[in-house]
């Protein structure tokens, strides 16, 4: 058979043993491996999170010296960040998307196939990066996932390795969102109008956007963070006319927006997850919609933020200072939109929906402490400490994680055609929802009370807090391990569910994934449905 | 078949905007300079200006008031030298030419070329604080064991707000062989 007759044969069959995954272009399969890689990264990322509250126990050092700490705590961020939340949003972006518009496949599958691909050699790197100054590689990444200079270009050769990793991982998120945006705006089923696209397609028309534009600045400033360490130009290298704060600005253009690539796909999940369990369509879709563009519009306005302290004039801080607060108003209109869809609804508490419960209210805190930092003569004091490392794991733990955990629990039944314990699922909420609370919620507390994030030893005056976030920390990583074992147990079996395994899942603008059979067929919509 | 076509188009878009912002990630390292010294949005060569002797005489000196003015070095990693202060600081009149030094000494076996960066606190002081003659304008090139004056010719303008008692100069010095600089700094 010459390959021209195998391109254009049009195979029903799945190819089998490991073909069908490395080289997959469907987009059920290539999903399955971006959620198979985000979870191993969550428990990486949660490893090296445990060695932190291990070495926070108590004050002094006792498991690690200062710069390891650092480089875990480095770890920590970028593994949960860009390995965990990013590719568990872009796997579920990979199952639904094409299911839910009614398109056959991803509008690039080869491309698709490459943006997964990198990753597990970006993760290699990554762990490469951690290993070598254990073999003479100098000093580990000890900057903090922001990696500012000066103290990243005095680094040894592991952020060297560290930057190639953001480059990797930039180049793959870029890819799979030109995937995703010309996915959505190209493939859509005939009727299947832009104000009928189901809420996680657009979160995700806007994601995808937002990366394409923020991911190239990072790129930019890594790529010169490498200029400057090894081919002598002084881009940020003060001893020869650089600004280190430049630096600063070039990662929170990126950085800031990135916020919003977290939790914008669990808000559309939320869009999806909400309106079925309250058995409602979605209360005000359009405004809602409109304040998904208004908040992906100011969050690109706002970055420096994050850099109070540099010494901005008093102009440029008020500017930003007011911008950070107007980014309340469409979070708020959001979280409203979802509250306004539960209202008088006939509501059931599964799993996925007591998520979505538990992330309106922890998120509305996140905010309510946001507008706190957004403060500038508040933030100089708050600067650095854990208040902040409360809040955006406030807002992130919620606002991202939890939004995907609502979506794994909500497409569990379609993706394996079996229904998962439900009691298992209500006892992974709680007990992640208490232990979260439980690490988080005391950190506020030492945070204004000054003490600093990014530091292994602290005051013994914080010890007892401390103890309290560690207990919960570990109750939160232990707790993972049940969320692992309902999968495995719900992916070999259990109830068998129909198409549409939740009552409630047609409502308002929903997707076309309840026409298919759980689990859907390989290859789907070869036809296009028409939507009415 | 044209969805084909129209997929690779928006596609080709996606990937020229890419290309675009990454260009504009680099646009920024000018602009950056241009926009912060065009509206003096930020202390950007936050060293203090460059005057001269003659532009001195037209600031006129004000003998009622006093200013305490702070010294202070720091050496960056990989600069094996010793460097302070000579005084640790002074009570100054503004708009009155004062002369200090710093105490450099190179405590290792080869030639080391340095580069003082400095930095003013608090830095809203920054734009009055006028330096004549100055170290941190070239980089300092000290021989294994060798020592040497830094010389710091200032004057502080009388315009300096009346809430500011206390300005702190500190200068960071810099190996600048380590970072592979050749090329010299433009004057600070």
């Amino acid at each position: 058979m010459s390959t021209e007759a195998v391109h254009d044969e049009h195979h029903d069959h799945k190819p089998t043993g490991w073909r069908r995954w490395v080289f997959s272009t469907n987009h059920k399969d290539i999903g399955t491996m971006y959620l198979i890689f985000a979870l191993v990264m969550l428990f990486l990322g949660g490893a090296s999170a445990m060695m932190l509250r291990a070495e926070l126990w108590e004050p002094g050092l006792q498991i690690v010296d200062p710069n390891t700490y650092n480089n875990l705590l480095t770890n920590h961020a970028l593994i949960m960040v860009f390995g965990a939340v990013m590719p568990a949003a872009a796997g579920m972006a990979n199952w639904m998307l094409p299911m839910m518009i009614g398109a056959p496949d991803m509008a690039l599958p080869r491309l698709n196939n490459l943006s997964f691909w990198l990753l597990p050699f970006a993760a290699l790197m990554l762990i490469m990066s951690f290993v070598v100054p254990h073999f003479g590689g100098g000093v580990p990444i000890n900057t903090g996932w922001t990696l500012y200079p000066p103290l990243s270009l005095q680094a040894g050769i592991g952020m060297d390795f560290g930057i190639f990793t953001l480059h990797i991982l930039g180049i793959s998120s870029i890819m799979a969102s030109i995937n995703i945006v010309t996915t959505i705006v190209n493939m859509r089923a005939p009727g299947m109008t832009w104000f009928k696209l189901p809420l996680f397609a657009w979160a995700w028309l806007l994601t995808g956007l937002l990366l394409i534009v923020i991911m190239p600045v990072l790129a930019g400033g890594v790529t010169m963070l490498l200029f400057d360490r090894h081919f002598g130009t002084s881009f940020f290298d003060a001893a020869g006319g650089g600004d280190p704060v430049l630096f600063q600005h070039l990662f929170w253009f990126f950085g800031h927006p990135e916020v919003y690539v977290l939790l914008l796909p669990s808000i559309g999940i939320l869009g999806m997850v909400v309106p079925t369990f309250s058995r409602k369509p979605l209360f005000a879709y359009k405004p809602l919609v409109y304040s998904m563009f208004f908040l992906t519009a100011l969050g690109l306005v706002v970055w420096a933020h994050h850099q109070y302290t540099v010494g901005m004039s008093k102009e440029v801080t008020e500017y930003f200072m007011i911008g950070t607060i107007l980014i309340s108003i469409p979070v708020g209109y959001m979280l409203f939109s979802f509250i306004f869809t539960m209202w008088r609804g006939s509501m059931t508490f599964e799993t996925p929906m007591l998520f979505a419960v538990a992330i309106v209210l922890m998120f509305s805190f996140a905010g309510v402490t946001g507008v706190m930092l957004a403060v500038v003569p508040a933030d100089l004091q708050y600067h650095d400490t854990y208040f902040v490392v409360a809040h955006f794991h406030y807002a992130l733990i919620p606002g991202a994680l939890f939004g995907i955990y609502a979506g794994v629990f909500y497409w569990l039944p379609k993706w394996t055609g079996h229904m998962y314990d439900e009691r298992l699922g209500k006892i992974f909420f709680w007990w992640t929802t208490i232990s979260f609370n439980l690490t988080f919620f005391v950190q506020h507390f030492v945070g204004l009370a000054g003490m600093p994030r990014r530091i292994s030893d602290y005051s013994p005056v914080f010890t007892d807090f401390n103890q309290i976030s560690s207990i919960g920390a570990f109750a939160f990583g232990a707790s993972h391990l049940l969320f692992l074992w309902i999968i495995i147990k719900t992916v070999r079996g259990g109830k068998k569910v129909g198409d549409k395994p939740w009552d409630g899942a047609q409502v308002g603008n929903a997707g076309l994934e309840w026409t298919l059979p759980s689990p859907p067929p390989f290859h789907s919509f070869s036809t296009p449905p028409v939507v009415k | 078949m044209p969805a084909k076509k129209s997929n690779r188009r928006l596609a080709l878009g996606l990937v020229g905007l890419v290309a675009g912002m990454f260009g504009f990630g680099f646009a920024l390292v000018p602009l950056y300079g241009l926009i912060c010294s065009a509206t003096g949005i930020n202390s950007v060569g936050a060293g203090g200006r460059h005057i001269t002797e003659s532009e001195v005489k037209s600031l006129g000196v004000d003998a009622q008031r006093e200013v305490r003015v702070e010294f202070d070095a720091t050496l960056s990693t990989g600069l094996d030298w010793e460097v302070r202060p000579k005084v640790r600081h002074l009570e100054i009149h503004p708009g009155k030419v004062y002369e200090v030094s710093y105490f450099a000494h190179n405590n290792s076996d080869h030639e080391i070329t340095a580069q003082a960066i400095p930095g003013i606190t608090p830095w809203q002081a920054t734009q009055y604080f006028n330096k004549i003659a100055c170290f941190c304008f070239n980089q300092q090139k000290l021989a294994p064991g060798e020592s040497a004056d830094l010389k710091l010719r200032f004057v502080l303008s009388p315009d300096l707000p009346r809430k500011y008692h206390t300005v702190t100069l500190s200068y960071t010095f810099m190996n600048v062989d380590r970072t592979g600089l050749r090329h010299a700094v433009s004057s600070r």
